[in-house]
């Protein structure tokens, strides 16, 4: 199956050399991403997400080391030679970063922004083709092709988002990898930019993995969701499914801060999770979750939980699921 | 702590910036709007609905051209002294609490700053120390001292946003005015500064204005809504009231597309709020109206495309809606079958304490101002 995968990460590790010493941003990450297909990968700061999304590329700093395999098409991206890594950056996958609205050049015309992987990547292209190209990627990103001539200023943020969609967008990709694509943006222009991204897997049968810490958004796009805490995979399994009926503790506290508007329950009850991520310097023996989990007891001490199946499909990693809680066992 | 009416309220307020090119950009166009303390108010829009401005006025950062804002009764006083006095009442909690911060202050200096620029150590009776310290606590921030000699860059988002409010409830304000207090935090700490929120309406009888664009933040805290596009408030009202049956197409399409709202077709509308220098005329929303575009409202499509619409007062009671096709759809009495807002249980005794407040104030409409629909 991982062979005809447009992308299979298989027991990826990540480990960044820090003055403090060792940091394991990712530990012993599997992914999949078929085309056609969005995979949410959710988790908040700190977990390992955005390190996940370099490393597909290669991007990762040179203080990183990493071990595993990340299979683009069958080949690993990790091993392979210089050239056959240019072919796949921009053409063959491609990244929307986070704060996407500042990584913009503020001195050139988007539209020469846009067409720059063009011309590295399709020399043979002309003036004339480049530039209705350049019309056509804006066109699919809703917005007007004479906005081509705009400098980053003169846009708003959901404008200069779409330009970088655009822009990722330029040498056809199989996979794109989008990195909190609509964080910085407010619910209207997060909903457009949401719909671009979801006609383009639509109508084109792109691979797409969407990074984020909102849960909510995730599962109104993805197909399918990986939660990350600590640097590991702690539940992966149908979007939906996972928000709505979480089996892992941290899903749940992910999915419970995005109240469902009209849930009574919710009124004047904020769902929170206290304390702090672990410092991946220092992690405690056991679960890493368990020093914030409310479900926490004895037996999450002495090894961390292994992800392992409990429904179709459905996978976590936590020794307590299926387990009564003492508190509830005694009222 | 008095018994006056801790109550800010703005009226009609306009707000001009001249741009470059030598328009003018009205930030906001008649907004009204009333926060008393010991409620949370959620003022809610996109980017470009003069939510922001409409934050910083309350604590005279602007000046409008137009329409005033009152704190407790009075015209706000504008002179340097009268604008001092008024921010130790009003506290602004900016956002992004990264950039709000001074990077070389240490936790308590940051937090010890307001207490000296208003001079609320020596008539106290304690030290500068304790005060911080109790701040430091009231805003979650466990044990203080351990923090005080922290900066800026050594503390996650979330105990930074809580330094920034420990700075404004140092100075004992009655009212609280966040801008977008949660948008730069993580999912799992979101809840716990909203939770916080709560507490100090709780515990300190704070009042809280929150300006976001997150519906789903003002259904996890606020008591009233007011919903805003192009500087000017469309719809207000008990959250409950506006989130559960919104009125205002704008307010259903804001609605729409929050996510895993599946019982709502998503109504994504097209394009961004308008440049405030050329605001459409007769009703403001009206080149972005699903409603009028789908021919829904027919009836009324004149009036919406040259008749403006009044500003809806700020009055809390009862929810409100600046829209010809509401009005005209409550004249004719076909949307007649819906609850009253006392009827509805969880909002009701939230209700009765800003009742409380404002007894004898009398109708909104009996001032001679002009009449707007009344939902209910």
């Amino acid at each position: 199956m991982s062979e005809s995968s447009l992308l299979a990460i298989r027991d990826l590790h990540v480990t960044y050399a820090t003055g403090d010493g060792p940091l394991s941003a990712v530990r012993g990450v599997d992914l999949t991403v078929e085309r056609g297909q969005i995979v949410g990968v959710a988790g908040e700061s700190g977990c390992g997400k955005s390190t996940l999304a370099s490393t597909i590329l290669r991007l990762q700093p040179a203080n990183a080391t990493v071990t595993g395999r990340v299979l683009f098409d069958g080949d690993d991206v990790l091993t392979m030679r210089w050239g056959a890594l240019r072919a796949v950056r921009w053409a063959g996958a491609s990244i929307v970063f986070q704060g996407a609205l500042h990584s913009l050049n503020p001195v050139q015309r988007v539209g020469d922004q846009i067409a720059e992987p063009i011309r590295v990547h399709q020399p043979a292209l002309g003036e004339r083709a480049t530039t209705s190209r350049i019309a056509e990627l804006l066109e699919q990103v809703g917005l007007d092709p004479a906005r081509a001539r705009s400098y980053p200023h003169q846009l708003s943020g959901g404008q200069k988002q779409r330009v970088m969609i655009a822009m990722a967008l330029a040498c056809d990709p199989q996979l794109v990898v989008a990195d909190e694509p609509t964080t910085a943006l407010d619910v209207m222009v997060q909903a457009q930019v949401l719909d671009v991204l979801s006609a383009l897997v639509r109508e084109r049968g792109v691979g797409m993995m969407m990074i984020s810490h909102d849960l909510s958004v995730l599962a109104d796009l993805c197909d399918r969701i990986t939660v990350m805490y600590a640097g590991r995979v702690v539940e992966e399994g149908p979007a939906a499914e996972v928000f709505a009926d979480a089996l892992h503790p941290y899903s749940g506290a992910l999915s419970a801060a995005f109240p469902r508007v009209g849930d009574p329950d919710a009124r004047f009850s904020p769902a929170g999770l206290p304390g702090d991520p672990p410092d991946p310097r220092h992690l405690t023996q056991g679960c890493s979750f368990a020093p914030r989990c409310p479900r926490a007891a004895d037996v999450c001490l002495p090894a961390e939980p292994e992800l392992a199946t409990y429904a179709e499909g459905r996978a976590a990693a936590c020794v307590r699921i299926g387990q009564p809680d003492a508190q509830e066992a005694a009222s | 702590m008095s018994t006056s009416p801790a109550e800010l309220s703005v009226q009609g307020l306009r707000v001009e910036f001249s741009t470059r090119s030598g328009r003018v950009a009205r930030a906001l166009d008649g907004a009204d709007l009333v926060v008393r303390a010991g409620e949370v108010v959620a003022l809610v829009g996109e980017s470009g609905s003069g939510k922001t401005t409409l934050a910083r006025s309350l604590v005279g950062l602007t000046r409008p051209a137009a329409g005033e804002v009152r704190w407790e009764g009075k015209p706000m006083d504008r002179s340097r002294r009268g604008l001092k006095a008024l921010r130790r009442h009003v506290q602004l909690v900016l956002q992004d609490p990264a950039g709000a911060l001074n990077p070389r202050h240490t936790v308590y200096e940051s937090v010890a700053e307001g207490l000296r620029i208003h001079k609320l150590v020596s008539g106290s009776g304690r030290t500068e120390a304790e005060l911080v310290a109790e701040a430091l606590a009231s805003a979650g921030l466990r044990p203080p001292e351990s923090l005080f000699l922290r900066y800026p860059h050594e503390l996650s988002g979330g105990q930074r946003q809580r330094v920034l409010i420990a700075g404004a409830l140092a100075l004992n304000p009655r009212l609280l005015i966040a801008d977008e207090p949660v948008s730069s935090l993580d999912a799992s700490i979101r809840g716990e500064i909203l939770a916080l929120l709560l507490k100090l309406r709780q515990e300190l009888g704070l009042g809280v204005l929150v300006v976001t664009h997150d519906l789903g933040l003002a259904w996890n805290i606020a008591d009233r809504i007011a919903v805003m596009y192009l500087g000017r408030v469309v719809e207000s009202g008990p959250t409950e009231e506006v989130l559960t049956s919104p009125q205002h197409p704008y307010t259903q399409a804001l609605l729409s597309v929050v996510p895993e709202m599946e019982r709502l077709e998503p109504v994504v509308l097209r394009g961004e709020i308008p440049d405030p220098t050329r605001i459409p005329s007769g009703c403001r929303f009206h080149p972005r109206c699903p409603a009028l575009a789908s021919g829904e409202a027919d009836d009324v499509a004149d009036a919406c495309r040259g008749t403006a619409l009044p500003i809806l007062s700020g009055e809390p009671e009862g929810h409100r809606c600046a829209c010809h096709l509401v009005a005209a759809r409550v004249s004719t009495g076909s949307t007649g079958d819906r609850q009253s807002t006392g009827d509805r249980q969880s909002t009701g005794d939230r209700q009765s304490t800003g009742d409380g407040h404002s007894n004898g104030d009398g109708h909104s409409n009996g001032d001679g101002r002009p009449t707007d629909q009344v939902v209910t």
